[in-house]
């Protein structure tokens, strides 16, 4: 569905992305792990078209993606952005209208709005609250359903768990799991490795803009060097 | 001495227009523009050397003069908002176009360079002011709370969630920054029809910060504001007479004493309309008869 073909991203003379390539198939979760600074928030921009990469290929379905965001949007790549980015000012359902601009079909909007509610049935109490005052959990959930206004196949989420308490994040990732079973695929970048790894169909590493480990959510899991780097688990002595 | 306000008043009026237009781009999209003073200058001389030396019909002078500054502006913001250059970036660039467009003028034949153009025909009286003015309120209203005005104020509150919902934030901006660089425009040229004599001294970096100061000291995201605001930083000077040598010091300290006192500014994203005239006088009737009833409402 995404492949991404040895993408280089420059930050003026810095490479923060070297020769990086994914793939991500229908109706998976794919995620990426990485620490700070390791180029995961810079490639999700990337492919939604908000920096320029210098080489490289981005396809989706097939098909190059276009340069412009709003294109890339077009085409069913959304991308909900780190800190969730909600307007604090408007209602939930203003969020959620919003997330709809490109649409003009204002029956199926108002069906999916529905739809949003049966799968986050906490927005629907929170209905006419404004954003602003909604917990972290529920700005997230909102931010979700507001990229899934848009009706993408592939929806990015950068960073869903940032700032989120422990059991607020296991909720996070159960929608993340129910968004997928609906059949849109998920592309996410997390530090809360062990979590998204434990859901995650595939998952690569990365690291300092380069990819060192690829494989199933659980093989990365299990891996050693992620044990240690990212989960904080020492390794028996033997 | 009804001359002498009706003068003050036009003056106050053709600046609210250029306010107007920085309106929508300030307030309204978020981007700080330090240089349109040279949407101002652009469109007064476009449209005087139409009429003093082309014979062209007045109003028609004035749309070919904002058009003109129109078409600069996109001159100046197809590659800068294309760099999505932001903030102060942004600003910095303005500046630079704004002293830059002085500068040609000072030295172009047909501006009749430093020396300024004089001779304009008189054509601007209080009663054509007055009319445009209240034209073009009413179009920046409509452009404000059409679908391009909420584009606006999306990318305003938060450009990298209208982004990500699909909205071109260079278009957007193009589009703001080519409206308010017209109604500068009109406002250059009907500023020149009424004082009869142009120079490039006129349009230096002073106006634009002027023009920007009226904005946010009126309120961002609002249009009642900056348009109040204009009117009083227009009279204020006129009233401060009286205050002598102290004049520019008080004109300061009132600035000043409005960004502590309301920071926000005089009319922050409140509009002072039918709408809000309706709801204000229900407020008070609601008040007076049953005061423990109410309260609890949240």
């Amino acid at each position: 569905m995404l492949k991404v073909d040895n993408v280089n991203v420059f930050y003026g003379h810095i490479h923060a992305i070297r020769d990086v390539s994914i793939e991500a198939k229908d109706s998976q979760i794919v995620s990426i792990v990485g620490a700070n600074g390791a180029g995961k928030s810079t490639l999700m921009m990337t492919i939604a078209g908000v920096l320029k990469k210098s080489s490289g290929s981005i396809s989706f379905d097939g098909e190059l993606l276009p340069a412009e965001p709003h294109k890339i949007l077009a085409k069913g790549v959304c991308l909900v952005p780190e800190r969730r980015r909600l307007y604090a000012n408007l209602t939930v359902r203003e969020n959620l209208l919003a997330g709809a601009y490109l649409r003009k079909d204002k029956a199926a909007i108002q069906e999916d709005m529905e739809e949003m509610f049966s799968l986050f049935p906490i927005l629907k109490q929170r209905f006419k609250q404004y954003a602003g005052t909604l917990s972290g959990g529920e700005q997230q959930m909102l931010a979700i359903a507001r990229g899934l206004m848009s009706r993408p196949k592939l929806l990015m989420l950068d960073e869903p768990s940032l700032g989120l308490a422990p059991m607020l994040v296991q909720q996070v990732f159960d929608t993340i799991c129910n968004v997928r079973d609906r059949g849109t695929t998920i592309f996410m970048t997390e530090q809360n490795a062990s979590d998204a790894l434990a859901i995650s169909d595939y998952a690569y590493v990365l690291e300092t803009g380069r990819i060192t480990l690829s494989g199933s959510g659980k093989e990365v899991l299990e891996n050693p060097e992620v044990q240690k780097a990212y989960l904080g688990i020492k390794q028996e002595q033997s | 001495m009804w001359n002498y306000i009706e003068g003050i008043l036009c003056l106050a009026l053709i600046s609210v227009i250029s306010v107007l237009g920085l309106t929508v781009f300030t307030g309204f999209t978020g981007m700080f523009s330090m240089g349109h003073a040279a949407f101002i200058a652009i469109g007064a001389y476009t449209a005087s050397i139409l009429t003093s030396k082309a014979h062209a019909n007045f109003y028609l002078a004035l749309a070919l003069g904002g058009l003109m500054s129109g078409f600069v502006s996109l001159i100046i913001g197809y590659p800068t908002l294309r760099a999505k250059l932001q903030n102060d970036y942004f600003a910095i660039a303005t500046l630079g176009f704004g002293e830059a467009v002085r500068v040609i003028l000072e030295n172009l034949k047909i501006t009749n360079g430093a020396r300024g153009l004089v001779g304009i025909p008189a054509r601007s009286t209080f009663l054509n002011i007055l009319l445009i003015t209240v034209l073009l309120t009413i179009i920046t209203a409509h452009y404000v709370y059409s679908k391009y005005g909420r584009q606006s104020v999306a990318i305003r509150e938060d450009h990298v969630a209208a982004e990500m919902m699909g909205i071109n934030l260079f278009t957007v901006r193009l589009r703001a920054l080519f409206f308010s660089a017209v109604m500068a425009g009109i406002g250059g040229g009907l500023y020149a029809h009424y004082v009869n004599f142009i120079q490039p001294s006129m349009f230096t970096s002073t106006q634009s910060t002027t023009l920007i100061a009226a904005v946010v000291a009126g309120g961002m995201g609002s249009i009642t504001g900056p348009f109040v605001a204009m009117l009083i930083f227009s009279a204020l000077p006129e009233i401060l007479r009286v205050a002598d040598m102290w004049r520019l010091v008080a004109y300061g300290l009132i600035l000043v004493l409005i960004m502590v006192l309301r920071p926000q500014g005089i009319f922050g994203y409140k509009e002072l309309n039918f709408k809000f005239v309706k709801r204000w006088i229900k407020k008070i009737r609601a008040k007076k008869p049953a005061l423990p009833a109410e309260g609890g409402d949240a």
